[in-house]
């Protein structure tokens, strides 16, 4: 099942290695990861997506936990939460399909940042999922380029992931 | 009051004796030139000058598994500290407590390739607890202080302080005062465990038919040695012991069923298999204990399981109860539970329990098998160091059939006294380990038993033992090859054995004792094995090699099959379960 865990780590040169480190020494999967400061400097907020069973997960959260950088950390898919991941598209545009690309980018809820006579960026966010239904509904033959920033995520309601 | 000014290299020093560091193991080199100075110029902490790196950081887990205090160690950066690499791993994999303090390159040179740069916090973060990067020296007080707690506390492990050259710089002086507390808000140590936990845990204890104590190396490490060997006999259970638990609990006493596992005795591994209730404490079912298939593990078990680590519990077999804490306070609140329940031991099931393991403990699996009168079995050389020593020695060993023969055969009845690479298998930790230990208690018996293979490994060694003086047994069992690598090309690559042999380039290893200043004995019949062996522990001042030839062909029995549940064992050439 996919997960994910994000957690309040010191801002700090080598903490992110370590976290990181740790999922190729323990053979854990990565799918996606983001990590920027929080409101309070001296901490940094890491989100990773990642794939496993129940134990694996478990073992995944210990071994994270006990990292001696990481401070605090949130299973996301445990509880309610929102998810979103932001993603810029380069997709080619050309004539008739333009009018198309940027019905189809409406649609989803995007927008058009940048444009040339023949190529659009698109932004857009959402889910991972509404990510890869634009993509797919692009067509590959459209597709220039992707930029997505991973899956960033906080839980519903008055829980908070702080100190 | 005036704040003393000190240089970051005097710092780290004065840090060391602050924090009530006695000895550091080290080498020096360009990056740590400060540091050495630093020494030089004071009494308290006293350095030891070993051959090589990796000694270095052997000696002082040798010392920490001795003494249960942090080993400490100081080299320089590149080359010094991936030197230093294999024995941080070592220390990593068996938890225990050491700080390591690597020199590095001018802070304004690191990522330059500069001459001897190499990343040791990179390279060793698989391997260490924390490390730290010191960017100021205005940070060594604090980065020591919190380095020593991070290795110490909780479940124990090594620690780096990784230290460019320039924050060292003896010209650049500061006001030094060491910390008195740790304020790190990401570190916490788990205290006692949970008390609904625990309670549960005894009920299923009191309850069980046929109960079974697994003890590892965190209970030595957690000093829960006098607390688990109350408990065990107030209840009458069996218990075993990890090769990392020996001496855990009293290996001479009747309810001690030896060591488990891969090479562990018949009725241990019978009565792991064969247990209703298990109680695994300081230990973590690693795939030398369980055999390769957890699924065919303690299949009837209700698994309790007391450990520091959260990551240690449920990582490869399941626990029903599990339980986070100290052994110490968990295994008090035991006793204490265990004394107030309503349930009682069931006398009766446990003395059918007890019969049917003394009809699997009169297999006697670890009796030894004479291949002929004139030939000196492995395992009577390492009987003969047992009987001569007391069973009181501190012993360290090697990696390999002597490892084995030495765990089945010298018993300890104390904890720390048996001083081996559990984890990760380093053969080349015996003597500088026992270096290490002969530090720590210089009237103590520091006895190394060892390979010719493994001894070769960090023979250097011998200068360190000669210039410090250090009165070491070393007990060879030369089987003149690779024995456990060769037990197993006899037992599953049909005898080809590949690199594992060497007869004909072993050295004089009487000869090499005496080039550096030692004793060299050479024993190769039965009949003088007891005689010859007294003499050298008679040698009391002396560094002695002890150069036996054993029988080249034995075998470690009783061991598991791959693949098989605790039950399944090979016990001879010939017999299987």
């Amino acid at each position: 099942m996919r997960h994910i865990i994000s957690l309040l780590m010191e801002n700090e040169p080598g903490a992110l290695s370590r976290v990181v480190g740790l999922f190729s020494q323990r053979n854990y999967n990565i799918d996606s990861l983001t990590v920027a400061p929080t409101e309070d400097n001296s901490l940094s907020r890491l989100t990773v997506t990642t794939n496993g069973d129940d134990a694996r997960i478990e073992q995944i959260t210990k071994h994270l936990n006990r990292l001696v950088d990481v401070v605090k950390l949130v299973d996301l898919t445990e509880g309610a939460h929102v998810e979103r991941e932001l993603m810029l598209i380069k997709v080619k545009a050309l004539g008739a399909q333009r009018a198309e690309i940027k019905r189809t980018a409406d649609i989803f809820r995007g927008q058009v940042v940048d444009l040339t006579a023949n190529v659009f960026t698109i932004q857009l966010t959402g889910t991972s999922d509404k990510l890869d239904a634009f993509i797919a509904a692009m067509g590959e033959n459209t597709v220039l380029e992707v930029a997505r920033t991973g899956v960033s995520g906080i839980s519903r309601g008055e829980k908070t992931l702080a100190l | 009051m005036t704040v003393e000014q000190l240089s970051g290299g005097e710092m780290l020093i004065r840090a060391l004796h602050d924090e009530g560091v006695e000895i550091v193991f080290g080498y020096p080199g360009g990056a740590v030139l400060h540091i050495y100075d630093a020494i030089f110029q004071q009494d308290k902490v006293e350095h030891i000058l070993v051959r090589h790196e990796q000694a270095a950081t052997h000696a002082a887990d040798g010392y920490a598994r001795a003494t249960g205090r942090p080993g400490v160690v100081l080299v320089t950066s590149g080359p010094g500290a991936t030197n230093a690499v294999t024995g941080v791993a070592t220390a990593y994999m068996d938890s225990i407590p050491m700080v390591v303090i690597s020199g590095q390159v001018e802070s304004r040179l690191i990522g330059s390739d500069a001459f001897q740069e190499t990343d040791m916090v990179g390279i060793s973060r698989p391997i260490v607890k924390h490390s730290f990067m010191v960017s100021s020296a205005a940070d060594i007080p604090r980065i020591v202080k919190e380095a020593f707690h991070i290795a110490t506390t909780g479940r124990p492990g090594p620690v780096v302080i990784d230290v460019p050259k320039d924050v060292t710089d003896p010209k650049v002086k500061l006001p030094y005062e060491y910390p008195k507390d740790v304020k790190m808000r990401s570190y916490q140590v788990p205290g006692k465990g949970h008390s609904g936990q625990i309670k549960k845990a005894v009920e299923a204890l009191l309850s069980a038919k046929r109960p079974m104590i697994y003890a590892g190396g965190g209970v030595i490490q957690g000093n829960g040695s006098e607390l688990l060997t109350k408990l065990t006999q107030k209840l009458g259970y069996p218990i075993t012991n990890t090769l990392m638990g020996l001496g855990a609990y009293p290996g001479t006493d009747k309810q001690f069923l030896g060591m488990l596992g891969m090479h562990g005795t018949y009725e241990a591994n019978m009565a792991m298999h064969y247990c209703d209730v298990l109680l695994g404490i300081g230990a973590r079912f690693d795939d030398r204990v369980t055999n390769s298939d957890t699924s065919k593990f303690c299949p009837d078990a209700t698994i309790l399981h007391v450990d520091i680590d959260p990551a240690s519990i449920s990582k490869t077999v399941t626990a029903d109860v599990p339980i986070v804490g100290s052994v110490t306070a968990v295994l008090e609140e035991m006793l204490d539970q265990v004394q107030k329940s309503k349930t009682k031991v069931d006398k009766e099931a446990l003395g059918i329990w007890w019969k049917q393991i003394e009809q699997w403990r009169g297999k006697d699996s670890l009796a030894i098998k004479s291949s002929g009168p004139d030939i000196i079995m492995p395992q009577q050389a390492v009987q003969a160091v047992y009987d001569i020593t007391k069973g009181d020695a501190y012993v360290s060993s090697d990696v390999g059939q002597h490892q084995m023969f030495a765990a089945q055969h010298y018993t300890f009845d104390k904890p720390r006294r048996w001083i081996n690479s559990g984890g990760l298998g380093t053969m080349g930790f015996g003597l500088p380990a026992a270096m290490g230990v002969q530090f720590a208690f210089p009237d103590a018996i520091s006895v190394c038993i060892t390979g010719e293979g493994s001894f070769q490994m960090n023979l250097q060694e011998y200068a360190t033992c000669m210039q410090y003086q250090l009165p070491i047994k070393i007990i060879c069992l030369n089987n003149q090859a690779l024995g456990m690598v060769k037990q197993w090309q006899d037992m599953q690559y049909g005898g080809r054995y590949s690199h594992s042999t060497y007869a004909e380039s072993l050295p004089d290893f009487t000869k090499l004792a005496e080039a550096y200043g030692h004793v060299g004995i050479r024993i190769s019949h039965p009949d003088e094995l007891h005689s010859k062996l007294e003499e050298a522990f008679a040698l009391k001042d002396k560094l002695v090699f002890v150069d036996i030839q054993v029988d080249p062909n034995e075998h470690v029995y009783p061991m598991a099959i791959k693949g098989g549940a605790m039950k399944d064992m090979v016990l001879s050439k010939t017999e299987r379960t």
